[in-house]
């Protein structure tokens, strides 16, 4: 494998050297966050961000999961890229994701096993989730290591920044306070409210409500941003 | 009346484009149509012209609604003076009922029509008076200790996520006045069910035997043996039957009084407003699943008493008449063809006994029902047409 790669850059010494960071790499990393965000405009993954966007800290634990699976995945499948037969490769593309999920959740398990009791099989699901596998067959299968990598950080963080969003307005209006880890929980609603008569609202911990707040969220979106407007 | 339409156009061009408040047209626009009949011509195209336009129609189903309010009212008072004891003259009830149901509607109203036309301002739609039903539906499907606070956020969440985001009033999937029941349902269910809700006891202490309970999650655990707000049982079935009837019966506004909806149902039905398809359909429909559950009952499930509460029974019990006079009826998210508005109507005659009886968690299953076949509409009406397309399409080869 590494003499292959090796001799694929000896062919293309005669093109000249991409600059680490060009703008075309930026915006490998930039684009997921708004214009082609991995939730609201590719729609992928949206299962996960219904289940697991209850609470802040699940929502960041498994960003940070989805996070490390996306960019070592979208290496080794770009590494791999030359000698996967076209054939097989979803079966390929699954044992990587596998593989690196079944570490990240061993890893849960040692080090926030209460964390990952919460997540339960949502971790086991990554595998699943459309992102890693869209982003394996659209870009890692055709593109060098580098840029791929650069690939799973932008779409992880898409990921990352919709499910926090999503999971803070659950977590505030649905307990009134965020929990973090060694903080306890921070009250975001004051108790005077409470004792006026305010009440959590039960339907932002049930999944429909976070269907809503993504909705809303592609809404405010799509108000916002000229590139996304449909014409019809 | 002059008076007012000559005020109205001699503010009209600061509203027209390049006036001042060209902004605010829409409001105006809809003050206008709202109280003349509109002077807006077709531009292309032929159309059936029709002196009933959406506001006149809106307007007679909020006509339509007045009997079961106006009950709703003096019921809230009546259920509030029982339950404790106290004897207490017909105009004190109203009033506490008024008193009770006024702010309800008044918040609702408010919300509901701000939400609307700060939308329509944005967008520069005209104003559309979809609205004016929802905003009394809502009131009349809450129970009248709900806090105003929470019928605010649910009505501006129903308008909002019910209604705008599909493009306003004609466009809406569901029916945003049971949108903003389901809403506070599963948000604040300690304030939408249980038996602490449905009768104002403030002010004293309620008598012996009183439980609260509606007679919803009385059959739950004993059957037909319903007992009034006093804890006293109902003489014989025929009793409860006519107090269920009449609606001297705990529950939401609106929907307890059987007959005054029925008046409602005939003023619709005269007007060609509803469905009488839909609401035959759907009596039928729950009076099928009260059969069934009748005939199951004592011989397979003698536990569970509910199943033999007769069928007949069952009609007036809770919001299942209200439901399928006023919610199911709504042309918008009702089906569309004829056909399909009689199976639409059936199945949610059907689902909502099913729902009630057979999941204790969910005692007002019509709003279950409904909501579930506002959704299930658009397909039936598919399969509807597609049958005629395949049925023509056969006489076509025949011939």
């Amino acid at each position: 494998m590494s003499t292959e790669v090796a001799e694929k850059e000896v062919v293309k010494e005669a093109v000249p050297k991409e600059p680490l960071f060009s703008a075309k790499n930026k915006r490998l990393l930039t684009d997921p966050l708004n214009d082609d965000n991995p939730i609201t405009v590719q729609v992928l993954g949206i299962c996960s961000a219904l289940a697991i966007t209850v609470q802040v800290q699940q929502a960041v634990v498994m960003s940070l999961s989805v996070l490390f699976v996306m960019l070592f995945g979208n290496m080794i499948i770009s590494m791999l890229r030359n000698t996967i037969p076209s054939r097989i490769r979803i079966i390929v593309q699954l044992v990587v994701v596998a593989s690196l999920v079944i570490l990240v959740n061993e890893l849960l398990k040692a080090f926030l096993p209460d964390i990952s009791e919460k997540l339960s099989v949502f971790v086991g699901l990554i595998i699943t989730n459309c992102i890693i596998m869209g982003r394996f067959e659209a870009y890692a299968m055709g593109n060098k290591v580098f840029p791929s990598a650069l690939d799973g950080i932008g779409n992880a963080i898409g990921y990352a920044w919709i499910l926090v969003a999503v999971a803070v307005v659950r977590e505030i209006f649905g307990s009134g306070a965020i929990s973090f880890p060694g903080l306890g929980q921070v009250k975001f609603i004051p108790q005077s409210f409470f004792e006026a008569g305010y009440m959590n609202n039960n339907l932002m911990i049930l999944p429909p409500m976070a269907l809503i707040t993504v909705g809303v969220i592609i809404w405010i979106q799509r108000s916002k941003n000229k590139k996304l407007i449909e014409e019809n | 009346m002059k008076a007012l339409e000559n005020l109205l156009d001699k503010i009209k061009p600061s509203f027209e484009k390049g006036g001042k408040f060209e902004k605010f047209y829409p409001v105006y626009d809809a003050l206008e149509t709202f109280a003349f009949v509109p002077d807006h011509t077709t531009s292309k195209g032929a159309h059936i012209r029709d002196a009933i336009d959406l506001k006149r129609t809106m307007f007679m189903v909020i006509v339509a609604m007045v009997p079961a309010l106006l009950f709703g009212i003096y019921n809230t008072g009546y259920q509030h003076f029982t339950a404790l004891g106290m004897d207490a003259s017909f105009g004190e009830m109203v009033g506490f009922g008024l008193w009770k149901v006024l702010p309800l509607i008044i918040v609702s109203y408010g919300v509901g029509l701000g939400v609307e036309f700060i939308f329509c301002i944005i967008k520069g739609h005209a104003i559309n008076e979809g609205f004016l039903v929802s905003g009394m539906l809502i009131p009349l499907i809450m129970p009248m200790d709900i806090p105003l606070w929470m019928v605010a956020v649910a009505t501006a969440f129903a308008v909002l996520i019910g209604k705008e985001v599909f493009g306003g009033t004609g466009m809406n999937i569901v029916n945003v006045a049971l949108t903003a029941r389901a809403f506070l349902f599963f948000a604040y269910p300690t304030k939408m069910s249980g038996n602490k809700v449905w009768v104002n006891t403030d002010g004293g202490t309620a008598v012996d035997g009183y439980t609260g309970e509606t007679l919803l999650s009385q059959a739950i655990e004993q059957g037909a043996a319903f007992t009034d707000i006093t804890g006293k049982l109902y003489g014989s079935i025929d009793d409860s039957f006519m107090a269920s009837f009449l609606g001297f019966i705990p529950g939401s506004i609106g929907e307890t009084s059987t007959l005054a909806i029925l008046i409602g149902a005939v003023i619709l039905l005269a007007t060609g407003i509803a469905s009488w398809r839909i609401i035959l359909s759907g009596l039928i429909g729950g009076a099928v699943m009260g059969l069934i559950f009748n005939f199951i009952g004592p011989a397979y499930f003698p536990d569970n008493l509910y199943l033999q509460v007769p069928w007949w029974h069952q009609l007036v019990m809770g919001g299942f008449m209200f439901g399928v006079v006023f919610m199911a009826t709504d042309p918008v998210t009702a089906a569309q063809t004829e056909r399909g508005k009689i199976i639409y109507g059936f199945l949610i005659g059907l689902l909502a006994i099913l729902i009630r009886v057979v999941n204790p968690a969910y005692p007002e299953g019509i709003m279950m029902a409904i909501l579930f076949m506002n959704v299930m509409a658009p397909t039936i009406d598919h399969y509807v047409v597609q049958a005629n397309i395949n049925k023509r399409l056969k006489r076509l080869k025949t011939a």
